[in-house]
């Protein structure tokens, strides 16, 4: 049933009891030609667009968990494209492009709300970066503005200049800013559906059979399954996958964290974040602030971060914006994020025949969901990847072709 | 947090130490002569296993000494700390 206007006057009449259920849950089949491991916002967005775009018809979406219940369900929902290098500035704008029409693409209100991010510069070196990376943007075709202190002062008026943190100068976005993180993987989840795509909850993929170098089959919690192609899209769990495959991965498991206050008025119109000093905050459509920072610098699958991690984001949240030192914070949690020595995802071909990954979103993977999915769909329908998708090979940490985004974007990435 | 018992100064609070990454990873003998694929494998794949792993540790706001510590990535309970060139512990050691 199509979401529409006239459908919900119609349905007001039962009372909204008869809307249909956005998706199903089907038994997992014995065969299929491809199969996206990872219901997050990039499997299933990976399956929408291999069925849509590409014509592959007999497709599965497993997860161990359930749909929405992962890393896309768990972030702080930016979004933005003001990547330095030319490869990130392509695949993060690519995504972009498709976030302003995925709306109406996908019939589903996933609540992308264009609010401009202002990234903060509180120093001389702070204030060069921004210009550097604003004049890159501006080359490939990203919008960015470089502001000065009295511009930033003028349209964030409760945040203090002139504290501990100083600041002298914004780089802004206006085309960046949030979305409703679980509408998309529910957005992207109902559309898959309803062009056929089998979505397999509860699902846990336990082995990965492989004859003669090339995938064959999977092992999972229902029950083992053939299949031609498969496509790896986990957020945490990448390198325990690639074992199963027999192959290691550039990647560490890491803890990030992130936190709601109380609801409070509106007062924060924008996107806030800061390189310097470890901190990003944004204003949810309920009142609440969302902030966010680092993420912890060991290894783990706890799904929780540490403690001093906390008090490393509400410092310096607090320097700059007193006005919320005395509101409550309501909730902390942690996921699970694979970091690449570069900062950079991995997406394309593996050591095995028709086994494609996309991985490595590191600290930001929110952002890129609909850019990361159409391209990871084309790499799995062709074979190869296309050209956005090419300079993020694994093959980059051999011929060290890095993207080193780690110190030239900001840390949220 | 945790609590992390340095080889050198006893218990202290997380807070005092730094990560730093995957231990006993040994640099090629000859890097000259190792492949692209070799070196790659040396200078960024690691393990990042669900469960037990090595890795190696400084006291930063203490003695400043580099140490190796035994960890379980799925608990973070440290199983063992011990110093660097000491023997690797085996599962069988916990």
């Amino acid at each position: 049933m199509k979401y529409s206007f006239y459908n919900l006057v119609r349905n007001s009449f039962s009372y909204h009891e008869n809307w249909e259920k956005a998706w199903s849950s089907p038994e997992l089949k014995p065969e299929y030609d491809v199969i996206i491991v990872g219901g997050g916002g990039h499997g299933l967005g990976t399956a929408y667009y291999l069925a849509k775009e590409f014509g592959v018809k007999n497709i599965a979406v497993l997860e161990k968990g359930w749909i929405g219940g992962g890393n896309t369900g768990r972030n702080t929902t930016i979004i933005r494209s003001n990547y330095l290098w030319d490869e990130s500035a392509a695949l993060y704008n690519h995504a972009v492009n498709l976030w302003e029409g995925l709306s109406s693409e996908l019939n589903f209100n996933v609540m992308f709300s264009q609010r401009g991010l202002f990234h903060l510069a509180h120093s001389v070196h702070d204030m060069q970066e921004i210009t550097r990376r604003g004049y890159s943007n501006y080359l490939n075709g990203i919008d960015a503005e470089i502001l000065n202190q009295e511009q930033v002062a003028k349209k964030i008026p409760h945040m203090n200049m002139h504290g501990r943190y100083p600041v002298l100068g914004a780089l802004l976005q206006r085309r960046a800013g949030t979305a409703r993180h679980d509408a998309v993987a529910w957005g992207y989840a109902r559309a898959a559906e309803n062009l056929g795509v089998d979505i397999i909850q509860n699902c846990e993929v336990k082995g990965i059979d492989i004859s003669n170098g090339k995938v064959v089959g999977l092992q999972t919690t229902k029950g083992s399954v053939k299949v031609d192609k498969v496509g790896l899209v986990p957020a945490g769990h990448s390198s325990v996958l690639a074992d199963m495959a027999g192959f290691t991965l550039p990647i560490n498991s890491v803890p990030l964290q992130a936190l709601v206050s109380e609801p409070i008025k509106p007062i924060l119109d924008c996107v806030i974040m800061s390189n310097s000093v470890h901190v990003y905050v944004s204003q949810s459509d309920k009142g609440e602030l969302v902030v966010g920072a680092g993420s912890d610098a060991y290894n783990s699958y706890s799904q929780r971060g540490s403690f001093d991690m906390i008090e490393h984001m509400m410092a310096p949240l607090v320097e700059l914006f007193p006005i919320f030192s005395r509101l409550k914070m309501l909730r902390s949690w942690g996921g699970i994020v694979d970091v690449t020595p570069d900062r950079s995802p991995i997406i394309g071909k593996t050591p095995v025949k028709d086994l494609f990954i996309n991985c490595g979103w590191g600290t930001g993977g929110f952002k890129a969901t609909p850019g990361s999915a159409h391209v990871f769909a084309e790499t799995v329908a062709k074979g190869e990847p296309n050209d956005i998708a090419a300079p993020f090979s694994l093959d980059r940490h051999y011929s060290g072709a890095l993207v080193d985004e780690a110190a030239a974007a900001a840390v949220a990435h | 947090m945790f609590v992390i018992k340095c080889p050198y100064c006893g218990e202290r609070d997380q807070t005092e130490f730094a990560c730093h990454g995957e231990a006993h990873i040994a640099r090629p003998d000859n890097p000259a002569e190792v492949s692209d694929e070799e070196w790659g494998e040396y200078l960024f794949f690691r393990n990042n296993p669900k469960g037990i792993h090595f890795e190696r540790w400084t006291h930063d706001h203490g003695c400043r000494r580099w140490f190796n510590v035994m960890r379980d990535t799925v608990s973070d309970k440290i199983i063992r700390t011990y110093k660097m060139g000491d023997q690797k512990p085996g599962v069988q050691d916990v």
